[in-house]
């Protein structure tokens, strides 16, 4: 429904939103089909909690994601873990937060944040979902991310699972080529390897499967009201056709004795 | 107001009478809301509405954002993802108010087709349309302001090449960009200003826009036929009017509740669709992002303000003349403002005697190439300046000035108009006089139906 | 609508106040969010419940934490002072009532009625958790047996506290207020 009106009408409008092309090499984004995708797209939970066990035990040996507060965690939209879950989760990945008031660590509460990467290079997780693009163009003029969405998760996915095996060293640096990053070279080594995370609904762990699990699962990081969102636009949508239809009526019945009078007064042709 | 004669407010009850004799605001509002206005308007008079709602709109997702956001380069980018988690329906006003600021655009850029198109910026309109150029100067000075607030990378580096077009202007201009930014870079003092001149604004542009409904309202609406309505009696003034409400509120109210079914699907489905994704990574001094767009508002005027490179004619003779003063960074600066300038300047520029592009068929021609020249000019100014695309720029922008400043001077002078209607009410009868015509429309309207 | 003619006018009516009530159904929806943005945000719930540890908490001290912008104190009692808080007799009392909001609030202020039942067993009156705001005007009492009734002592205008935070003598008007809280296992004292 949406998307033929937003068509229809965003297109002319829409010229040179696609702005952000890729350059040089590499851009390969795979449209990884995720259920919070469309207008009625939810996230799905399980899902959420495997990406959740990924990022704990993959990603967050670099990364950080400093913007999201652990008791988010316990969210009903997102992983949905109880309390009591969020509690041994900080336990049992001893994760500790600087305070400034103690001036030392201690061991996080379920208020603060998840904490920040060890490693410089590294960058913040919190809303990389949000700050990628899988899809651009044609031409930049957006219309493929009008159909497909901005392809956020789609471009991690593809990126984690697009590396191409080769490596090289520059300035001191190891480059490994990856078909999705920009320029073909990324610093970060292939994170992931078949098996390396056992899930324990006994859910596929290969590389890919791992993947999309943790991109659903930064997404939500990125975009926690997702559901709600799309909550709200369809009520607001559906409320707003109810009364254009109504102000249409309106508008009609009202202005059929100015015609019916015009009619009357047409001139002589 | 307006001069068309009309029933006027007339206090009757006691207490009417007394707030009338010391304060004539009841007077005032009526006059306002009754105003006679012609009942041939189409379907491109509902911006104004479309307009006001959306300055509303953004004025009070805007007071509500700035409770909980904070001005500081540490913590700006963080106390908008507060918003968007933490804060009850944070996400929603945040969402709302970027995206509103893309239908405030796509309303403003519609409202000014539409004046052109229509000739609604002749005299003895100017008024109106000097202060509706003013109010979109300031509209593109607030969103402008407003994309650095949450102090991502594009904020970041708009806003340092933005405010790089002040230091073009010679002799000054070091000191002028200096001056802008409070310091030798965009930093926590140049947040802090612009959030202070964001909050400010809309409420100078409120003002203005008051401002503007006076003019317009003390020279009555202009009509798709451009024929004035006939003020020497109230007989025949109604037969070309009808009073603002109910009638045009009602259809400008359906006009908004359609458009807002495509804004909240945009901004329940889709709401990052119109942003940069860069933006969401925090400011970093030291990375500049690959290719630095601004906002899609702004893109014809930053393809013309790329267009002129050093070696375009124009630029070279401009230096040559004036010693180098005017270089092609200058220049650049020069075109873009002035760009807005000729706009401005309309009034002056129009020769012909006709208001209405209706009755003008060469008119017609030329306005819908400038129509999508703008909409080239916007294509181009997104994609990278490099290969073809300067030359599409350069192009795109000799079309913009020649619009102004030679076809539209010089069609008045070569162009035969078509006859135009007597009336407006004899255009509003023969429209619905019959049901079969399309009613003597032009095909070059995009809605031909007037009122419903 | 001096021009509209009558033969239909109940429809007419209808269609007009259906168009109005749906108009303002859907300006209030877009009113109550504006609203609403201004309660306590997500954090700020979040922070309105808090988990102290207090098995660092030796007996005869006090650990003062901060909540939701107000000390709490949590004693761990002597023998002592729970005998000494326990033989005063209630009718004796400023304010006779208990005041605790994790029991019966209007029961009798006697010392057992205001502590802190432990995690399992029987309450000795070992934990005392209180807001430690003097309920004259505010100031923060003084503890460590402070004053002359063995308790708190608020320096502002001379309010004497009792080892079970019973207000005793000067101008304070009730004990000293008792959060919300419980054990939740042997060591620690969910506030809130």
């Amino acid at each position: 429904m949406f998307r033929k009106l937003a068509i229809t009408t965003a297109t002319a409008l829409s010229l040179g939103t696609g702005a952000a092309l890729a350059a040089g090499g590499g851009g390969h984004v795979t449209d990884y089909d995720f259920t919070f995708e469309g207008p009625f797209g939810t996230y799905d939970q399980t899902q959420l909690q495997r990406g959740l066990q990924v990022y704990t035990e993959v990603c967050a040996a670099c990364h950080g994601m400093t913007l999201v507060p652990i008791r988010s965690l316990s969210d009903p939209d997102g992983p949905g873990l109880t309390d009591e879950e969020v509690r041994a989760y900080i336990e049992m990945n001893f994760i500790e937060v600087y305070d400034d008031e103690l001036q030392d660590w201690r061991p996080a509460t379920p208020n603060d944040h998840f904490p920040e990467g060890s490693y410089e290079g590294a960058p913040d997780l919190s809303v990389m979902a949000k700050a990628r693009a899988g899809f651009h163009g044609p031409y930049g003029l957006g219309l493929s991310p009008l159909v497909n969405g901005i392809g956020g998760p789609e471009y991690i996915a593809s990126y984690l699972t697009h590396y191409t095996g080769e490596e090289m060293e520059q300035y001191g640096t190891y480059l490994y080529g990856n078909e999705t990053f920009d320029g073909g070279w990324t610093q970060m080594a292939p994170p992931l390897w078949d098996g390396q995370v056992e899930y324990a609904d006994g859910s596929p762990n290969d590389i890919e499967s791992m993947a999309v699990d943790v991109s659903a699962f930064l997404m939500w990081a990125a975009e926690p009201h997702l559901m709600d969102r799309k909550q709200m636009g369809f009520t607001a949508v559906m409320l707003l056709i109810l009364l254009s239809a109504l102000l249409y009526l309106t508008n009609k019945r009202l202005w059929a004795p100015v015609k019916k009078a015009a009619k009357a007064r047409q001139p002589a042709e | 107001m307006s001069g068309i004669p009309h029933d006027h407010y007339e206090p009757k009850t006691g207490a009417e009478k007394w707030l009338h004799r010391r304060l004539p605001v009841v007077s005032l509002i009526y006059d306002t809301i009754m105003i006679p206005t012609p009942k041939n308007l189409n379907w491109m008079w509902i911006w104004g509405i479309v307009l006001m709602f959306c300055l509303v709109l953004q004025i009070v997702t805007g007071i509500v954002l700035v409770m909980h956001y904070t001005p500081h380069v540490d913590l700006a980018f963080e106390s908008v993802e507060h918003i968007m988690r933490n804060v009850n329906g944070g996400w929603a006003m945040r969402y709302i108010h970027a995206n509103g600021a893309s239908l405030f655009f796509i309303a403003v850029y519609l409202h000014i087709f539409r004046g052109i198109y229509y000739g609604s910026y002749k005299a003895p309109r100017e008024v109106t349309w000097i202060i509706g150029m003013l109010i979109y100067l300031c509209m593109m000075g607030t969103a402008f302001m407003g994309y650095v607030l949450p102090w991502g990378q594009m904020s970041f580096w708009g806003a340092t090449v933005i405010t790089g077009l002040f230091g073009a202007i010679p002799f000054v201009g070091e000191a002028l960009q200096t001056w802008l930014l409070g310091g030798p870079s965009v930093d926590n003092a140049t947040l802090n200003r612009f959030l202070s001149l964001h909050y400010l604004l809309p409420f100078v542009i409120l003002a203005l826009a008051l401002v503007h409904i006076w003019a317009f309202h003390t020279t009555g609406n202009n009509n798709p036929t451009g024929v004035e309505v006939r003020r020497t009696s109230k007989k025949e003034a109604e037969a070309d009017t009808l009073p603002f409400w109910p009638y045009f509120v009602i259809k400008d109210l359906f006009a908004l509740a359609v458009i807002l079914v495509v804004f909240f699907a945009v901004v329940g489905f889709m709401p990052n669709y119109l942003g940069h994704p860069d933006n969401y990574i925090p400011a970093n001094p030291l990375v500049t992002p690959a290719h630095i767009v601004p906002e899609w508002y702004f893109l014809p005027f930053y393809a013309i303000l790329r267009a002129f490179d050093g070696e375009v004619w124009v630029v070279q003779l401009a230096s040559f003349i004036t010693g180098g003063i005017v270089d092609a960074k200058f220049f650049g600066v020069l075109a873009m403002f002035g760009s807005i300038v000729v706009m401005a300047l309309l009034p002056w520029l129009d020769t012909s005697s006709v208001r209405s592009g209706r009755y003008r068929p060469m008119f017609k021609f030329w306005f819908w190439v400038f129509f999508i020249d703008f909409f080239v000019l916007m294509w181009v100014g997104a994609m990278p300046a490099e290969g073809i695309y300067p030359y599409i720029a350069l192009i795109g922008s000799a079309v913009w000035f020649a619009y102004f400043l030679v076809i539209i001077p010089l069609l008045g002078v070569i162009e035969k108009p078509l006859p135009q209607p007597a009336t407006i009410e004899d255009d509003f009868n023969e429209h619905y006089g019959d049901d079969d015509a399309s009613g003597g429309t032009p095909s070059g309207e995009r809605i031909p139906t007037p009122a419903e | 609508m001096s021009h509209a003619e009558d033969h239909s006018g109940t429809r007419r009516d209808f269609l007009y106040y259906a168009t109005a009530g749906v108009g303002t159904v859907a300006t209030g929806a877009a009113v109550w969010p504006l609203i609403d943005q201004m309660n306590p945000s997500a954090d700020v719930q979040a922070a309105s419940q808090m988990r102290v540890d207090v098995s660092g908490v030796l007996e005869g001290t006090q650990l003062t934490i901060l909540f939701l912008g107000k000390p709490v104190f949590i004693s761990r009692r002597t023998p002592e002072q729970i005998a000494s808080a326990a033989e005063t007799d209630v009718d004796d009392l400023v304010d006779p009532i208990s005041r605790n909001p994790n029991a019966e609030f209007d029961a009798p202020a006697t010392d057992l009625s205001r502590t802190l039942p432990p995690y399992e067993g029987e309450n000795t009156g070992e934990w005392l958790v209180q807001i430690g705001v003097c309920t004259h005007l505010g100031c923060v009492p003084i503890g460590n047996g402070a004053g002359d009734f063995g308790g708190w002592f608020c320096p502002c205008h001379g309010s004497h506290y009792d080892a079970a935070g019973r207000i005793r003598r000067g101008p304070a008007p009730e004990n000293l207020h008792i959060p919300v809280a419980a054990f939740v296992d042997e060591t620690t004292i969910l506030l809130g």
